[in-house]
C-alpha cells in the first residue's frame, strides 16, 4: 500500500531544500486546483511506494490566506498518512506555533528541527528528548542543506504512518478554555472522525466559518456552543481567536524555555550586520537601485539580449528556418506546406523558445535574490509606493523587467505571495513599454514628429500612468477589494544561496513557461500565419502572395471602422495591430509592406532612415499617429506575453479578463486623446466627441469614486445584520 | 492609549492588547505579536513606512497603519 506523507512548515524553514533532498529528481510540479498556488509532489528516494506531498509554506492554519486554506483542506480532506513538520531551529518559537496546530489534526506527525547546524554554530542547544515528550510526537534533528537527518525523518514518518500512531495531544490550553473546548468536543463527537475531533472543536471555538461550513452544523447547536464561547470570552476578557493564539504561544514559550538552551553570548549575526547596511535609511535606496540595475543589465541589456538575439536570429533564423525553407523548396514540397512548417510552426516554436534563454537568466537572478533573502527587502523598501495603487512592493521587479520584455516580467510575478497582488501585477505589467514596442515609438517619433525628443519618454509616462490608474480602478472592483491585504511579512535572515535550489527553481520556472505558455503561443502563431497567407482570389480560397488579399486583410477592413473614432480607421492599421500580436515590432514591418515602403521598414527605423518611411507618414496626422501609438502600447500584448499571462493566471477566465481589460483600457484612452485632441485643435463637436467625454467621465468616476467595498462600509453592513438578528 | 506606531526606534515594548478585527489582526497574532510579547522596534523603511520589528527572536515588517492596532504598555 502506498503511503502519502505531507511536508508542512513555515516559509523560509528550508522546506524546499528538504523536499529536494527527500525526492531527488522524481518530482511533479503543478498547481493546486483552481488557484495560482504551486503544488509539488515527489517520490521518496529509495521508496517506490512513498509519495511526498509538499504543502505551501504557511505560518498558521487560519482560514484567511489562500495558502493556508489550500494546506488545511488538503490535510483535513485528503488525510495524508503522516506529516513531516519542518521547523526552523533558529526560529523555533514561531515555528512551533504551526506545529501545535498540525498535531491537533490527529495525523501521525514527525517534527524535523531543521537548520540544526546553524543552531549549533550559534552555540544553542535543543533537548530533543524533552521536546519530543512535551509535544507528544517524534522529533528529529535535520539540516536539509548539509544532508543531515532527512532520511531519518522520512523513515520515522513511514513507521508512524504504518503504526497509525497518532500523537498524544499535548495540553496546550488550560482553565476555562480547555473546559469550553472539551464541551464542544462532546457536542460534535458523533459528527466528525475521532482523530479530527480536537481540531474541529478548536476551530469552532475560534468561530472559524470554514470549519462550521464543513460540518454543516445546525443553527441551534451553533447558538448553544456560542453561549459557552461567550462565557469563556467574558471570563478571559478577550475574543476567542485571541484566547487560543495567546494560550498557544504561552504554551510554546514554556516548552521552549525548558527544552532550548540559548547561548549566553549576545551575538550580532552576519545577517544583522548585512541588514544594517542594506536596509539602512540612507543607503537602502542607492543599494536597491544598484541591485536592480545589475539584474536589469544582465538579464535584459547584455547577456539576455545576446542570447535572445542568438536564438531568434542565428539559431532559428539562419540555421533552421532559412535552410529548411530552401531545402523544402528544392525537393518540391508544396508552397503552402513549406509555409505552414517554416513560417507557421517553426517560427511559432521559435517565438516560444526564443524567450527561454533570457528567461532562464532572469529566473536565475531572481532565484538568487529570493534565496539570499533580498526579495523580502525589496517589498519592504518599495511597499510604501506600490500599495497606494493596490500592488505589492514586489511588483517593482516585474515592472522593471517588463520594460525589457513583458514575458519574463509577467513570469517574475511568481515571487509575489499574495494572489490578489499577483493577479493585479500580471494584468498591468504589459502596460510598461517593452523593447519590442520601441520600433513603433521610433517610427512615430521619426516619421511623424521629426524625431521629437518627448515621444519616447511620453511612451514610458503613458505606460506608468496606465499602471497607476489601473491599480486604483481595479482596487475598487469587487474582486480586488474585499478583505484588505495584510502586509505582515517576515524578513528572513540573509544566507548564502544554495546552488541546487537556485538552479532547480530556475529550471522549473523555465520549463513551466515552455510547457504552459508554449501551447498558446504556438496555436496563435499558426492561426495568424494561416489568416495572413490565405485568402480568396477570384472567388477561390487559395494561398496568396500579398497580404492585401488575405483573409486577415478582409477581416481588417471589417474591423477597421471600429478604429475610426481613434483616428486610424483604415484596414492597414487594423492588420498591423493584429500582426503586432505576433511580436510588437511586426507593426512596423507590416506597415512597410502594406503601404509600399521600398525596403525593410523595421530595418529603416532601426537605422534612422525616416525619409523612406514617408508613405507610412502620409496616412497619419500627428494626432492619429499618437493615438495609434497609445493604442498599440497599451492594448493586448504579444502572444508570447499572453501565453505568460495564461500560465501565471492559471485560469482561462482570468486570462481573458486580463486581455479584455488591457484592450478596453487602450481603446478608451486612445478615444479620449483623439477626440479631445480634435476638439481642442478646432474640430467640431460630434457624436464621437460626446462618446469620448462620456468615457472620460466614466474613467474619472472609476478613478475617484469612494471604494464601495471599503472596510468602513463592510463594518456598517455587519452592524445592520447584527441589528436585524 | 499608546500604540506600537509611536514607539521610537531602538525601544523595546510589551504588547498589551490587539485592536481591530479580521485577517490582518489574526495574521499579526499568528506571527507572534500577542498579549505580553516583547517587541523591539528595529528600523523604519527608507520611505518612512513600513517598520521592522523583532519579535520572538525574528524580524517582522508591518505597516504603520497596522502598528496602530497594537496597544502597548
Amino acid at each position: 500500500m502506498s503511503i502519502k506523507i505531507a511536508l508542512a512548515g513555515n516559509p523560509n524553514s528550508g522546506k524546499t531544500t528538504m523536499f529536494n533532498e527527500l525526492t531527488g529528481s522524481a518530482q511533479y510540479v503543478g498547481n493546486w486546483p483552481g488557484v495560482t498556488v504551486e503544488k509539488k509532489e515527489g517520490r521518496l528516494k529509495g521508496h517506490r511506494d512513498v509519495i511526498i506531498q509538499d504543502l505551501p509554506g504557511i505560518y498558521s492554519l487560519s482560514p484567511y490566506t489562500l495558502e493556508e486554506v489550500v494546506a488545511r483542506s488538503y490535510l483535513v480532506g485528503e488525510k495524508p498518512d503522516a506529516i513531516i513538520n519542518i521547523v526552523d531551529g533558529t526560529n523555533i518559537e514561531r515555528n512551533l506555533y504551526l506545529t501545535t496546530q498540525l498535531i491537533e489534526l490527529g495525523i501521525p506527525t514527525v517534527v524535523a528541527i531543521n537548520m540544526i547546524d546553524v543552531v549549533r554554530r550559534n552555540g544553542d542547544a535543543i533537548d530533543i528528548e524533552k521536546l519530543s515528550r512535551s509535544l507528544g510526537c517524534q522529533v528529529v534533528e535535520t539540516s536539509a542543506l548539509k544532508g543531515i537527518g532527512a532520511a531519518e525523518a522520512a523513515e520515522r514518518a513511514i513507521e508512524a504512518a504504518r503504526a497509525e500512531s497518532s500523537c498524544r495531544l499535548p495540553s496546550v490550553f488550560n482553565g476555562s478554555v480547555e473546559h469550553a473546548i472539551a464541551h464542544i468536543e462532546e457536542s460534535i463527537e458523533d459528527m466528525v472522525p475521532k482523530c479530527n475531533l480536537r481540531w474541529y472543536a478548536i476551530k469552532l471555538f475560534e468561530r472559524d466559518e470554514k470549519a462550521a461550513e464543513e460540518l454543516s452544523l445546525e443553527q441551534a447547536l451553533l447558538d448553544h456552543l456560542d453561549e459557552h464561547i461567550k462565557a469563556c470570552e467574558a471570563e478571559m476578557d478577550d475574543d476567542s481567536e485571541s484566547i487560543i493564539i495567546n494560550q498557544r504561544y504561552a504554551y510554546i514559550a514554556k516548552v521552549v524555555s525548558s527544552c532550548v538552551k540559548k547561548s549566553k553570548r549576545k551575538k550580532h549575526s552576519t545577517s544583522d550586520k548585512i541588514d544594517r547596511v542594506v536596509t539602512n535609511r540612507i543607503m537602502a535606496l542607492p543599494i536597491f537601485v544598484a541591485v536592480m540595475f545589475v539584474v536589469y543589465y544582465i538579464s535584459v541589456t547584455t547577456v539576455g539580449s545576446i542570447v535572445t538575439d542568438f536564438t531568434n536570429d542565428t539559431l532559428f533564423g539562419d540555421w533552421i528556418i532559412a535552410p529548411l525553407g530552401e531545402w523544402m523548396g528544392a525537393i518540391g514540397v508544396a508552397p503552402w506546406l513549406t509555409g505552414l512548417v517554416v513560417d507557421g510552426i517553426i517560427s511559432g516554436v521559435g517565438a516560444v523558445l526564443g524567450f527561454v534563454p533570457q528567461m532562464l537568466i532572469l529566473f536565475l537572478m531572481l532565484s538568487i535574490l529570493e534565496d539570499v533573502g533580498y526579495m523580502a527587502r525589496v517589498a519592504f523598501i518599495m511597499d510604501r509606493i506600490f500599495r497606494k495603487f493596490g500592488l505589492s512592493g514586489k511588483s517593482f521587479i516585474p515592472m522593471l523587467i517588463g520594460s525589457g520584455c513583458s514575458v519574463p516580467g509577467i513570469m517574475a510575478s511568481r515571487t509575489i505571495e499574495n494572489e490578489r497582488d499577483r493577479r493585479m501585477t500580471i494584468m498591468t505589467t504589459s502596460f510598461i513599454p517593452c523593447g519590442a514596442k520601441m520600433p513603433i515609438v521610433a517610427l512615430i517619433a521619426g516619421a511623424l514628429f521629426g524625431g521629437a525628443w518627448w515621444v519616447a519618454p511620453s511612451a514610458y509616462f503613458i505606460g506608468v500612468a496606465a499602471v497607476i490608474v489601473s491599480g486604483i480602478i481595479l482596487k475598487k472592483t469587487k474582486y480586488f477589494s474585499g478583505k484588505p491585504t495584510p502586509f505582515v511579512m517576515e524578513l528572513p535572515p540573509y544566507h548564502v544561496p544554495s546552488a541546487g535550489n537556485v538552479f532547480r527553481s530556475t529550471w522549473e520556472r523555465g520549463w513551466s513557461f515552455i510547457k504552459r505558455a508554449g501551447t498558446v503561443i504556438l496555436a496563435a502563431s499558426v492561426f495568424i500565419w494561416f489568416t495572413s497567407s490565405f485568402g480568396f482570389v477570384d472567388g477561390v480560397f487559395t494561398m496568396v502572395e500579398e497580404m492585401d488579399s488575405s483573409v486577415l486583410a478582409a477581416a481588417g477592413s471589417f474591423i477597421a471602422p471600429l478604429f475610426a473614432p481613434l483616428g486610424f480607421g483604415n484596414w492597414q492599421s487594423a492588420v498591423a495591430t493584429v500582426m503586432g500580436l505576433l511580436a510588437k515590432e511586426e507593426v512596423v514591418g507590416v506597415f512597410g509592406v502594406l503601404y509600399g515602403v521600398s525596403g525593410d521598414a523595421l530595418h529603416m527605423v532601426e537605422e534612422g532612415l525616416f525619409e523612406g518611411l514617408s508613405p507610412i507618414a502620409a496616412h497619419f496626422t500627428s494626432l492619429s499617429a499618437f493615438t495609434f501609438l497609445i493604442f498599440n502600447l497599451l492594448c493586448a500584448p504579444c502572444f508570447a506575453a499572453i501565453g505568460a499571462i495564461s500560465r501565471e493566471m492559471n485560469s482561462r477566465k482570468w486570462t481573458w479578463y486580463a486581455i479584455g481589460y488591457l484592450t478596453v483600457f487602450a481603446y478608451s484612452v486612445s478615444l479620449i486623446v483623439y477626440q479631445l485632441g480634435l476638439l481642442f485643435s478646432g474640430g467640431a463637436f460630434t457624436v464621437a466627441t460626446a462618446a469620448a467625454c462620456i468615457v472620460a467621465a466614466a474613467l474619472l468616476w472609476l478613478l475617484l469614486r469612494k471604494n464601495p467595498y471599503d472596510e468602513s462600509t463592510e463594518i456598517k453592513v455587519n452592524l445592520e445584520v447584527g441589528a436585524n438578528a | 492609549m499608546k500604540t506600537l506606531r509611536e514607539v521610537k526606534i531602538g525601544d523595546t515594548v510589551k504588547v498589551l492588547k490587539l485592536h481591530g478585527e479580521g485577517p490582518v489582526r489574526r495574521r499579526i497574532m499568528d506571527m507572534g505579536v500577542t498579549k505580553g510579547a516583547e517587541v523591539y522596534v528595529r528600523k523604519v523603511a527608507p520611505l518612512g513606512d513600513p517598520i521592522e520589528i523583532t519579535v520572538r527572536g525574528y524580524e517582522l515588517s508591518i505597516r504603520k497603519a497596522d502598528a496602530e492596532m497594537i496597544e502597548i504598555e
